[in-house]
């Protein structure tokens, strides 16, 4: 009874959102003169036949991969409240270096493979140490040096790709890095869908997808189960109260950055090892950015990830059928916009409602803060918040004092 | 009681359910015209519903409110303040770096075209100050402005908007005993104007003091209506608990020879200005409870902060048992023996929105039973949490309980349960009964008292005056961030100390 009440209060903000968010694109479809409905038929027909609906799926889930893994990494750093905006640029260089690095040695095929996978998690959590570093010692806002960060690695990216790392020819238009040799390839899952009695689909099923799955657990078991995780989530919960319990702020800011650094760097391998093997100018772009709203739609847990993954998988499938039904594939940008925006308000109200529910004295609402992605501002620097109306998460503090002034009353700003 | 005088305010009946809870059940309170009447209960008795209920911030399920016998309705504060009720709130809401005036008026600025009249606004604070005695300068700075100032500030805010009802949200927990004067000089001048005030308390001598009658509430429902003249505190404290009045006095000395905690020299520096923490020494031995005394904000915190590591040090050092502790971090020095009661603990000492097994790991994220090695130990940490509500005394419906689902009294056991189970050679109790009612505090003053006997050494921050009186073996008063006297509890007033906590009767109260 408990356990699905709290389900049922856990999906009711996404769902919710999921269909405002829908309404709202109706309208909007209505506004531009097609019909909704006919776009909703394109979007859920995934073909007549068994081998094209397979190729759906299989489209779907490749996509799915690459997401669910943004969306791990920005909620690692959400989990305790840091804003991880840098994921876009710490895996762009990440595939580039690993790329370049899969292309440059010739290894027997797991140790390439795995080789490939640790540079690629080296570079994306030295990209994120960058930010972790920066904010520990200089007090900046991670979520500025983020940002800024990324327009480096991009810039950084393209230099190498069209200096030293080039490995197409000279005057072909689209410039990559050498092809990682076959040793260095994720072997396909296509065998699996054999056996699940569905047909050959055109393309390869990412063997990543395993990865992923273990990747998700790994998080989840880290943040859950373990005194690392604890730390990291009272660190997201309260700042002040981690510190206070003997949580190392500064340590967890680098470690957290770390970690997610490390999941970012991993973003752009299951495209690399499972279809493209090279990184160029065509590579799948954007998928930080979509990470952080997929976090949001999942509300920080791996499952809940995973499932807004699909979702946004779902959607970007059908980008190509709705633009062969002459309706504008600008429509699913749109879907997936207010899916975000009412997914972040969907959020804010379902917190207060639990918490509003818990303060009166029934406890069964699953606590829905901490994920640092609605609750109250990110300080720069996480400055000694102004008063701990509860539930105000500041940024991490680094500071844990309170302000000399304001012991006495604890002024909370003025109020009529 | 003289029914016939004209009822200022009156409640029949009044019932307030939240889900699964009946916060009031069947309140009657009749407020005469012109009186100081106090409320008392313990804490989440439901005096604090009750009185949102006045105020108008939520509607009572049943019953119903009379002001001067006409039947009225709020749907908001706004309402509320529209027919002359008005809060003055337990954590005071002021902008520090505005004006008395800005403060006073904000919300309600009187404005010339479009422009603040400041001419007017200080004509009307004026005017209020000197009706009621409050000795406010419109044009001083409120950070500038000790306690009582600013409690001042308050009262005249609602005044400025008209109140001829007052209600007080416990307003002498923050104050010294020289300030709880004033604040009584004034509400006697609010009285002799025909204004009412509703005074909510649970220091059951000041409201004898001060309140021409007296309601007392239990468990959400008014038990009754005392004469302050002929009831003594003891019966009113048996009208509150239904049982006797506990007392913190110890007198038996159970302070033994070993140091557990020494400070030499500690000074804590801040950005520009004295330092906040100012060249303090002291020893806790076995067995000792150490009271620091002061006004808040004289150092009381940072001191507290610098003995858990949670402040740099500019100089001076810690040492706990024989170790020099001074570099260590507060993780370390909690695993070697370091409890902390801390003075916030919505702040500092739990993650409401957890439940409440995560809250027994918080402090303790290194150390059995909690946790085996790396993880997290689930099991254990519920029926470990289970075990300290059942030694502790903490109502909640189980471990997984949010916290914030539980009452202040309930969450500060839980805290205290969870430090004492560390079995701390040094316990940090700042501020140990803040908020909590008065059966918890009795619970806390016995397990104070048991530590100490078993040889626990307690630092002890208080701003309960008997309390510090009661429990300590000594006792330091802390004045800008210096130790400025040591006293012995054994032969002291509140009355005393308060003086040595003001610098010895000058009038340099005030906010560090």
């Amino acid at each position: 009874m408990n356990v699905l009440r709290r389900a049922r209060l856990a999906l009711l903000a996404p769902l919710l959102a999921i269909v405002v968010a829908l309404a709202i694109s109706a309208l909007v479809i209505l506004l531009i003169g097609e019909d909704p409905l006919a776009a909703l038929r394109v979007m859920v027909d995934f073909g007549d036949s068994p081998s094209q609906q397979t190729q759906a799926i299989v489209v779907v889930l490749n996509r799915a991969v690459p997401l669910f893994l943004a969306g791990l990494a920005v909620s690692v750093a959400f989990r305790m409240g840091l804003f991880n905006i840098g994921v876009e640029g710490q895996y762009r260089l990440a595939t580039i270096l690993a790329a370049a690095a899969g292309a440059a040695v010739s290894l027997p095929a797991p140790l390439h493979v795995a080789l490939i996978v640790v540079v690629a998690m080296l570079v994306g959590a030295f990209w994120a140490g960058i930010v972790a570093v920066l904010k520990v010692t200089r007090g900046v806002s991670e979520v500025i040096s983020s940002i800024m960060l990324n327009f480096i690695a991009l810039g950084t990216a393209s230099f190498l790709l069209t200096g030293p790392l080039r490995g197409s020819r000279e005057g072909s238009s689209i410039i990559t890095t050498e092809e990682v040799p076959e040793s260095g390839r994720f072997p396909d899952l296509n065998g699996v869908l054999g056996a699940l009695g569905l047909a050959e689909p055109r393309t390869e099923l990412y063997g990543f997808l395993l990865v992923a799955v273990v990747v998700g657990v790994v998080v989840a078991v880290l943040i859950k189960r373990t005194r690392f995780g604890f730390d990291l989530r009272a660190s997201g919960l309260s700042p002040s109260a981690a510190t206070a319990s003997g949580v190392d702020a500064r340590g967890m800011v680098v470690k957290t950055m770390l970690i997610s650094g490390a999941i970012a760097g991993l973003i752009g391998l299951p495209d690399l090892l499972g279809a493209q093997y090279s990184y160029g100018t065509e590579f799948t772009a954007g998928l930080g950015f979509l990470g952080i709203a997929v976090a949001l739609l999942g509300r920080n847990t791996p499952v809940g990830i995973a499932l807004g993954a699909l979702l946004f998988a779902f959607l970007d499938r059908a980008a190509i059928p709705l633009q062969f039904a002459d309706i504008p594939a600008s429509v699913v940008t749109i879907i997936q916009g207010t899916i975000v925006l009412a997914v972040v308000v969907a959020n804010e109200i379902a917190r207060r409602l639990t918490r509003n529910q818990a303060e009166r004295g029934n406890a069964v609402a699953p606590p829905t803060t901490g994920d640092g992605s609605t609750g109250g501002g990110q300080g720069p620097g996480g400055g000694p918040p102004p008063d701990d109306g509860p539930g105000s998460g500041t940024g991490p503090g680094l500071r844990t004092a309170t302000g000399d002034a304001g012991r006495t009353d604890q002024p909370q700003g003025a109020k009529a | 009681m003289n029914q016939s005088a004209p009822l200022a305010v009156e409640l029949r009946g009044i019932t307030k359910r939240f889900p699964g809870v009946v916060a009031n059940k069947d309140i009657e309170l009749r407020v005469r015209r012109g009186e100081v009447h106090a409320i008392v209960g313990e804490n989440g008795a439901g005096k604090s519903t009750l009185m949102k209920t006045l105020y108008g911030m939520h509607r009572p399920d049943e019953g119903e409110i009379l002001l001067d016998g006409r039947p009225v309705s709020f749907r908001s504060p706004a309402d509320a303040i529209a027919a002359g009720v008005g809060m003055v709130h337990q954590h005071f809401m002021l902008a520090d770096n505005f004006t008395v005036l800005e403060n006073v008026v904000l919300g309600s600025e009187p404005t010339r075209g479009m422009r603040l009249d400041r001419a007017e606004a200080r004509r009307r604070i004026r005017d209020i100050s000197d009706r009621y005695a409050l000795g406010l300068d419109p044009d001083d700075l409120v950070e500038d402005l000790g306690v009582g100032d600013r409690q001042r500030v308050e009262i005249a805010k609602v005044l400025y908007r008209g109140a001829t009802t007052l209600i007080l949200d416990e307003p002498t927990a923050v104050l010294v005993p020289q300030e709880v004067d004033e604040l009584f000089g004034n509400l006697a001048e609010l009285k002799r104007e025909g204004l009412t005030v509703i005074f909510i308390s649970h220091k059951l001598d000041e409201v004898r003091k001060v309140a021409d009658a007296i309601t007392v509430i239990r468990r959400g429902t008014t038990v009754g209506e005392a004469d302050p003249r002929t009831t003594t505190a003891k019966q009113l404290a048996e009208m509150m608990v239904g049982s006797e009045l506990p007392t913190p006095q110890t007198r038996t000395a159970t302070v033994r020879d070993t140091a557990v905690l020494q400070l030499t020299g500690v000074t804590v520096a801040t950005p520009g200005g004295r330092p906040a923490v100012d060249d303090v020494s002291l020893t806790v031995r076995e067995g000792e409870v150490v009271g620091i005394a002061g006004v808040e904000g004289n150092g009381q915190a940072e001191l507290v902060d610098a003995i858990m590591g949670l402040r740099p040090l500019a100089a001076g050092t810690v040492v706990l048992g024989t170790d020099d502790i001074t570099s260590w971090s507060t993780r370390r020095r909690r695993e070697e023996g370091l409890g902390f009661i801390p003075e916030d603990r919505h702040r500092q000492g739990m993650l409401l929105e957890a439940p409440l097994w995560e809250n027994r790991i918080l402090g303790h994220q290194t150390r059995p039973p909690a946790v085996k090695g790396a993880f997290i130990d689930r099991k254990a940490a519920r029926s470990d949490t289970e075990r300290i509500m059942r030694d502790y005394d903490v109502r909640a419906p189980g471990p997984d309980t949010l916290a914030v689902a539980l009452s202040g009294g309930n969450q500060q056991k839980l805290i205290v349960g969870r430090e004492m189970s560390a079995r701390p050679r040094l316990l940090i109790a700042a501020h140990p009964t803040r908020g909590v009612d008065v059966g918890a505090q009795s619970v806390i003053w016995e397990l104070l008292k048991d530590a100490r006997a078993e040889g626990m050494g307690i630092v002890l921050i208080s701003a309960d005056l008997d309390e510090l009186i009661g429990l300590s073996d000594t006792l330091h008063v802390m004045l800008r961030g210096a130790l400025v006297a040591t006293l012995d509890p054994g032969h002291l007033t509140p009355e005393e100390l308060g003086s040595h906590m003001t610098g010895a009767g000058d009038n340099a109260v005030g906010a560090a």
